[in-house]
């Protein structure tokens, strides 16, 4: 809409020393029928459930740190944290861009179906769980159980990896460059096929990092768990 | 269910300022814990041996208790109250029978130690906070606890911290499935917990195994060993303070370091506050590691 | 011949005929039994209890002319838009997956037209249920397949399922799912696979997360959705209080007989407690809370009849729920199967298997000629009239005991007729005024 370009510029900010919780999300969640595009959050202090539920192709600067779902369930925005985040970053996110610059608490894009979850710092425990189409580039570490029942989608470490890794895999990529200190149930190492090094070089330049596609290696679902087999049951 | 926060100071100009800087972090863990909050403050060491004890009806119970105590010890014995808890300081060898003379009168004794005080009452953070005046007090280190009663009685007995040992108390954040069991096996051993709380009962444990000669490092990770279920200690001594996360480890944890002081907190926002928050190594604790603190 | 008296064949009551058969069995394939439904013994339920009715010391409405209220609004404590429901009777959650389209469109319908709520299930929202249903609570669960914020916004209420009566704390590996191409991509799981479903949620663990997670929810949903937790019936009295404490709009408390699409057959027969056991120490904590009524509490479990409903209502409940029987009105376990149910090894009533997709009665099944056996608008008008007759019979219950609203049934109102039952309800044995555990006893 022509009407909107003489806004476009602009940078929203909430101050939530000023605003509550409530009023910063809801100002977001109705960016689509206002002229703004661009929004910055001011006084974090590590709160829950900053910018969640978006809907719009806004940009969200969130500086500072952020407690438990920041992003949660985020749709087309992209949300970028200068600090740290919380529990369950970019949870359930269908689409859109979450970058947190610092380090993640655990659950980071959780049961996520979309879009693309980047952490500059380290990711604790439980990356990636469940997750059922999102990609996730963790520039530093992972800790256990990442990747815990893991559906679809990508997830790419440049570091290393924690204790049981992949654990009950389905159909999820796993794309480690440093050590990976246990592999979970039915989590096995597989062969790095031309594929697989496209869709890595792709990501890693979305991602903004510095690495080579072949100095990774990929690990996927053994798919022994897909049919029961009582030879297999100790596995369970 | 609860929430944890903890503090441990590595500089002394900082000392006057630690109830000060727990009180925000005890508070911002609110909603984590609404039912009770409790405090563990390690402050200055005087000539004798600290008993804090609590009553519901400390006007009467209070009046006149350290000259009773005085008179039956033969020896000198000083008490500052503080809403519904005293502390009495009565010599070391005099201990024994202070203890008896004070549950003869009805009252609970939250702790004893030479350096350690506790506070702990039901209602919200910030009240208890307040009642105690937690903001003036000073101290090496501290650590606090607000609490959602999971399975036992919203209670000041059933708040933690709890201290089963001169000097050591300990919080927990998650719930234990194995501490009916481990109750009847301390209870054999003279250790009997006295409430039906679980993290009573860690607390025993760690006494219990620090009694038979275990460091306090080895203790807490005897937890790992002999405690099942969901748990996140957090335990504090007269000189440091430890941490330690059961294998599965998923209630939240998350520490900092700075040169000033390290800090525990069940979440982030509780560092919110901090002085050079934004510099300081942030971290979580790895499952089934022990972490340990001492000056 | 021997003459000589033989002493009768005896079968062992420990090792009996239907025992030996699963140890055959487990013996044979080397896993568990997997099967839907709930408990299947017998545990003291509300046949035990009777109403009083009114006589000389209290007046009776009458029937049809005297109006008795059955309404009832669920989610007033914190949701902007409580859901206000006709009947105090509601579907339980069902999965599409587990069930099939037609099924679940006629669940709405049914619901719908009786002026109630159905639920979605493990499994996403489908377009034949959100059509249908006039007002539709959207289960959020630990596998949060098909979860998404478009849905969760078009949903009236959101249930986060913490537990099921079947399975309090129960997760692990269903085999045989009759995981479809339809259902495969609304999960984003592998065709034809084994489903792994996980007892926890994936990203809070415990109250105090949980009260964190409700606050993402309400903030993704504008507050406007009451937020409902369910819990299985295991320890009522802590559990009902923490879902209180972490924020609860209303609580589903289910029990023991409460069904499952499918988990372990010694899951659903040694865990939990009866559902009549649930209710009082469930009210209990949220009237120690001053929360009774303020946090609605809806009962689920093996309610069959009006005078179930009554008698969870009387023992404090805001509402029931009900999921087997309301199979059972589509026509599940039909006898006109009953041919078909034989050449599975079963006959009607007993039919369990509903995990593996071979359902006669073309409800807990994805195959396309077994579903087109359910005509979803004749189903659901069947369902609409047992919500009716669940409605008309409750209501002639609180009508004799003098009430103008379901919800004035109370405790008082009713006796036990054997001790365990009275000790669970917490109402004297009949022509007694001895409760056990009460006065000493």
């Amino acid at each position: 809409m022509i009407a909107t370009v003489q806004a476009v510029s602009d940078v929203q900010i909430l101050d939530m020393e000023q605003i509550e919780l409530r009023e910063v999300n809801a100002t977001l969640q109705r960016a689509p029928s206002t002229n703004y595009t661009q929004f910055e959050i001011l006084n974090t202090r590590g709160s829950h459930a900053i910018a969640v539920g978006l809907d719009a192709e806004i940009e969200v600067i969130v500086k500072g740190s952020t407690g438990y779902y920041c992003a949660g369930m985020n749709q087309r925005a992209t949300v970028h944290v200068t600090g740290s985040v919380g529990p369950g970053v970019a949870e359930n996110m269908m689409s859109g861009t979450v970058i947190v610059d610092g380090d993640a608490s655990q659950y980071a894009g959780a049961t996520a179906h979309g879009g693309l979850l980047v952490i500059k710092g380290n990711a604790s425990s439980r990356c990636g769980i469940s997750m059922k189409g999102i990609d996730i580039v963790v520039h530093g570490n992972i800790g256990h159980m990442s990747a815990f029942m893991a559906q679809k989608g990508n997830l790419v470490v440049l570091g290393d990896a924690g204790d049981a890794l992949g654990d009950s895999l389905y159909e999820a990529r796993l794309f480690v460059r440093g050590s990976v200190k246990s592999l979970g149930a039915d989590c096995i190492e597989k062969e790095m096929r031309a594929e697989h090094l496209d869709i890595l070089a792709d990501l890693l330049a979305r991602a903004g990092a510095d690495a080579k596609p072949q100095d990774f290696k990929r690990y996927g679902s053994a798919r022994k768990l897909y049919h029961f087999n009582v030879d297999h049951a100790d596995a369970y | 269910m609860c929430g944890i926060v903890g503090l441990f100071l590595k500089k002394e100009d900082l000392r006057p300022r630690l109830g000060d800087m727990l009180a925000d972090m005890l508070i911002t863990m609110s909603d984590r814990g609404p039912d009770s909050a409790g405090i563990a403050i390690y402050g200055d060491q005087g000539d004798g041996h600290k008993i804090t004890v609590q009553s519901d009806t400390p006007d009467t119970a209070f009046d006149g208790l350290d000259t009773a105590l005085g008179d039956r010890l033969g020896a000198p014995v000083t008490m500052k109250t503080n809403d519904t808890h005293a502390v009495l300081t009565v010599p070391a060898e005099a201990l024994e029978a202070t203890g008896a003379f004070l549950e003869a009168r009805g009252l609970r004794i939250m702790g004893v130690g030479e350096a350690m005080e506790i506070y702990k009452e039901t209602g919200l953070p910030r009240d208890v906070a307040t009642r105690f005046g937690l903001r003036a007090m000073g101290g090496s280190h501290g650590i606090g606890h607000t609490r959602m009663a999971t399975e036992s009685a919203v209670t000041t007995l059933g708040a933690h911290p709890f201290s089963t040992d001169a000097d050591q108390c300990l919080v927990h954040n998650g719930s234990l499935s194995n501490h009916n069991t481990m109750r009847r096996v301390l209870a054999q051993k003279g250790f009997a917990p006295k409430t039906e709380n679980d993290t009573e009962v860690a607390a025993c444990y760690i006494s219990s195994r620090i009694a038979e000669g275990a460091n306090l490092g080895e203790a807490l990770s005897g937890t790992l060993e002999d405690l099942d279920g969901f748990f996140t200690f957090v335990m504090g001594t007269k000189t440091g303070f430890g941490v330690v996360r059961d294998p599965i480890a998923c209630k939240p944890a998350v520490m900092a370091e700075t040169d000033d002081y390290v800090a525990f907190g069940s979440e982030y926002r509780a560092f919110a506050g901090l002085p050079g928050i934004d510099s300081a190594r942030v971290w979580e604790p790895e499952p089934a590691t022990v972490y340990f603190w001492e000056r | 011949m021997n003459d000589t008296p033989q002493t009768m064949p005896r079968q062992s009551w420990t090792f009996s005929n239907e025992v030996n058969a699963e140890i055959r069995r487990a013996a044979h394939t080397g896993i568990y039994d997997i099967r839907g439904g709930g408990a299947k013994r017998r545990v003291p339920h509300f046949d035990d209890l009777l109403f009083l009715g009114a006589s000389m010391s209290r007046y009776p409405l009458e029937g049809y002319r005297e109006k008795c209220e059955t309404g009832v609004t669920l989610g007033t404590r914190f949701a902007s838009k409580p859901i206000e429901l006709k009947i105090p009777i509601t579907i339980a959650g069902m999965s599409f997956g587990s069930l099939s389209g037609p099924a679940k469109e006629a669940l709405g319908r049914g619901a719908s037209l009786a002026g109630t709520s159905t639920t979605t299930g493990d499994g996403g929202m489908t377009e034949e249920e959100r059509g249908h249903s006039e007002k539709l609570v959207y289960q959020y669960l630990p596998s949060r397949y098909g979860m998404n914020p478009d849905d969760l916004r078009r949903a009236d209420a959101i249930e986060v399922v913490v537990g099921q009566g079947a399975k309090p704390g129960g997760g692990g590996m269903l085999l045989g799912q009759k995981i479809t191409e339809r259902v495969a991509g609304m999960r984003d799981l592998p065709i034809g696979i084994d489903q792994r479903s996980a007892c926890r949620h994936p990203d809070w663990t415990g109250p105090d997360d949980l009260e964190i997670k409700i606050l993402e929810l309400r903030e993704i949903t504008s507050w406007e959705k009451p937020i409902y937790i369910k819990i299985g019936g295991a320890r009522p009295y802590y559990d009902v209080a923490l879902s209180v404490k972490a924020g609860a709009d209303v609580i589903v408390l289910d029990g023991m007989q409460g069904g499952t699409a499918a988990t372990q057959d010694v899951f659903i027969e040694n865990v939990g407690t009866p559902t009549l056991a649930c209710i009082r120490p469930a009210v209990r904590a949220l009237q120690d809370l001053g929360m009774h009524r303020k946090v609605q509490l809806v009962v689920s479990g093996g309610i069959r009849t009006g005078a179930d409903v009554a008698k969870a209502l009387a023992l404090g409940a805001d509402a029931v729920s009900i999921g087997t029987a309301a199979l059972v009105a589509l026509g599940d376990n039909d006898p006109k199967w009953e041919q078909e149910y034989r050449a599975l090894g079963t006959t009607t009533g007993a039919y369990d298997d509903w995990h593996e997709g071979r359902d006669p009665a073309g409800i807990t099944t994805q195959d396309p000629d077994l579903m087109a056996r359910l005509d979803p608008v004749e189903a659901g008008r069947r369902l609409r009239n047992y919500l009716n007759v669940l409605t008309l019979e409750c209501q002639t219950l609180a009508r004799a005991c003098g009430k103008s609203h379901v919800h004035n049934l109370e405790p008082e109102d009713l006796v036990a007729l054997t001790i365990e039952a009275a000790a669970m309800a917490q109402v004297p044995l009949a022509g007694t005024d001895w409760i056990p555990g009460k006065g000493g006893f």
